[in-house]
């Protein structure tokens, strides 16, 4: 201990305080700092990198969760889509069909009146033709048989009769 | 201890390519040197040799006021290097170059003003360069105050411009990649392991943000420092008390001017306990406050220099035992410690680092429940 102390030597306390110090303080403003900073700073960068590249691939799921989502509203829509025209193809077919069916109705109906009303027609007609036939018989019957008056009458009452029945 | 050596040598067989060309090189030059010195030591007795070698590793672990290389001749006092200024603050401030002392030889004459080294020391003397001394051995002579540019303070400045140097460049890198580049791919885990290691599991993530500067500093200071000095040049910069010292206050002045008010009162009113446990324990705490940086500074400097004491202990035993086993043996043993040296200046830097971390951590923790 004795000795530590005579070999103390104030001198190279003082440089070396005096230098130290003297370098701490250059190495701290030109040194350390920069040196610390762009380290930290590189760090940092890498964290956020790796940050951002775990937010990318988290949003690419979100995106492609979403398109999946999409895809499948789509399928359901398109279906229903279908079904609607299908049940709409049905329902213009049905349609159809009953406007046809009453149309046809219609068109028979008025073609049995029609049918009908010529039927009377043709029924007049030949009443008509009958009785010109009748009277040209019986004018010629009366031409040829006029003779008997008592046969011409009795002639007559039957014919009226067979009008009659008709 | 044979044995030792030859696993020691068998698991570096094992080792990369790099490390054995190393390993060969640094072996060859170990026997260079070794050969060199042979002739030199042969002539002189062991005891004196013993001696010298203490002498030598005394000298190496001191702070110096010139560069010293290596030196050629003891006796005719040839050395390699180059002198450094010295300061004195002395009644006015004198600088001089230490050339002037020639290595301790002469005394140096300065306004009128005789300055001698002793013990590599500066102390004032009289133009005969007279040391007295008291009855316990002491010098007693005036030791004016030394702001000199030693050797150690050298050292200072250059890990202080190298630091400036890389981890300016390093942050320049950046401005334009958000990777590092060059060194700084090396010195970014190391960063990024004393803030996710060893400041935010101390401190909290809340508040060590403030004491990152510090920490990164201290760390990569004490770390560099001791690599330097395993290099050849072998400047010890952390094994002298004063550096220690003054790493260790500014630890302890940042947990002091940072602590919270739990800080204090867990010193001075310590929660959950009875009155006269309080009183008892005021002073305990207070004096482990000191205790904490004192015992960083002893722990640093006690590290940095064992492991270099008992490094140049090995080597020097190379030149006692002069036989064909000995000098491969304590080569081995030399080559082994410095590889463990080479994880120790990297352990006492953590470890520095860690227990600031620990002390700043205390000094901001926020009050709960025990």
């Amino acid at each position: 201990m004795e000795k530590l102390i005579e070999q103390f030597s104030f001198g190279l306390f003082f440089w070396q305080l005096l230098l130290f110090i003297a370098v701490l303080l250059l190495l701290r403003k030109f040194a350390w700092k920069p040196i610390l900073d762009a380290v930290e700073d590189r760090e940092s960068g890498i964290k956020d990198a790796l940050a951002a590249a775990e937010n990318a691939k988290k949003e690419m799921q979100n995106v492609t969760a979403d398109s999946e989502r999409l895809l499948q509203e789509a399928r359901v829509e398109r279906e229903a889509m279908i079904k609607e025209a299908r049940e709409m193809k049905e329902k213009i077919v049905t349609d159809a069909k009953d406007l046809a069916q009453a149309e046809a109705d219609k068109m028979i109906k008025q073609a049995q009146l029609a049918i009908e009303s010529e039927k009377k027609a043709a029924v007049a007609d030949i009443k008509n033709e009958v009785a010109t036939l009748s009277l040209e018989i019986a004018e010629k019957v009366i031409k040829g048989q006029f003779s008997d008056k008592a046969k011409q009458m009795k002639l007559v009452e039957e014919m009226i009769g067979d009008i009659k029945l008709n | 201890m044979h044995g030792f050596f030859e696993t020691d040598i068998l698991s570096d067989m094992q080792k990369p390519f790099y490390v054995k060309v190393l390993l060969v090189v640094t072996l060859l030059l170990g026997i260079n040197a070794f050969a060199q010195e042979k002739d030199h030591s042969s002539s002189e007795e062991k005891g004196s040799l013993k001696t010298e070698i203490k002498e030598f590793i005394g000298h190496h672990l001191l702070d110096s006021h010139d560069f010293t290389l290596f030196t050629i001749d003891e006796e005719k006092n040839e050395h390699v290097g180059f002198p450094l200024p010295v300061i004195l603050w002395d009644n006015g401030l004198k600088v001089f170059s230490s050339a002037k002392f020639h290595h301790g030889e002469s005394v140096a004459e300065v306004d009128g003003n005789y300055y001698a080294l002793y013990h590599g020391k500066i102390v004032k003397t009289d133009a005969e360069g007279t040391i007295n001394y008291d009855e316990d051995h002491h010098a007693t002579n005036v030791k004016p105050l030394d702001f000199s540019i030693t050797k150690n303070v050298v050292f200072i400045f250059l890990v202080s411009a190298l630091m400036l140097f890389m981890f300016g460049r390093m942050a320049k890198s950046y401005k334009t990649n958000a990777m590092p580049k060059g060194i700084g791919r090396m010195l970014e885990p190391i960063i990024l392991y004393i803030r996710d290691d060893i400041a935010i599991p101390n401190i909290g993530k809340k508040h060590y943000k403030k004491y990152m500067s510090y920490l990164l500093t201290v760390f990569f200071f004490i770390w560099i420092i001791n690599l330097l000095g395993l290099t050849p040049l072998g400047v010890n910069v952390t094994n002298n008390i004063a550096v220690t010292f003054a790493l260790a206050i500014l630890t302890y002045l940042i947990t002091t001017f940072t602590a919270n008010k739990n800080y204090w009162k867990h010193i001075f009113w310590m929660p959950d306990v009875p009155v006269f446990m309080k009183v008892v324990l005021a002073p305990i705490e207070l004096l482990g406050t000191f205790i904490k940086p004192f015992s960083l500074m002893i722990r640093l400097y006690a590290n940095i220099t064992a492991g270099h004491v008992v490094l140049m202990s090995i080597l020097g035993m190379m030149f006692i035992f002069k036989n064909w086993i000995g000098s491969p043996l304590s080569f081995g043993l030399a080559f082994a410690l410095s590889l463990l040296e080479l994880l120790v200046a990297a352990l006492q830097a953590y470890i520095f680092t860690m227990l600031s971390a620990l002390y700043f951590g205390s000094a901001v923790e926020e009050h709960h429940d025990h």
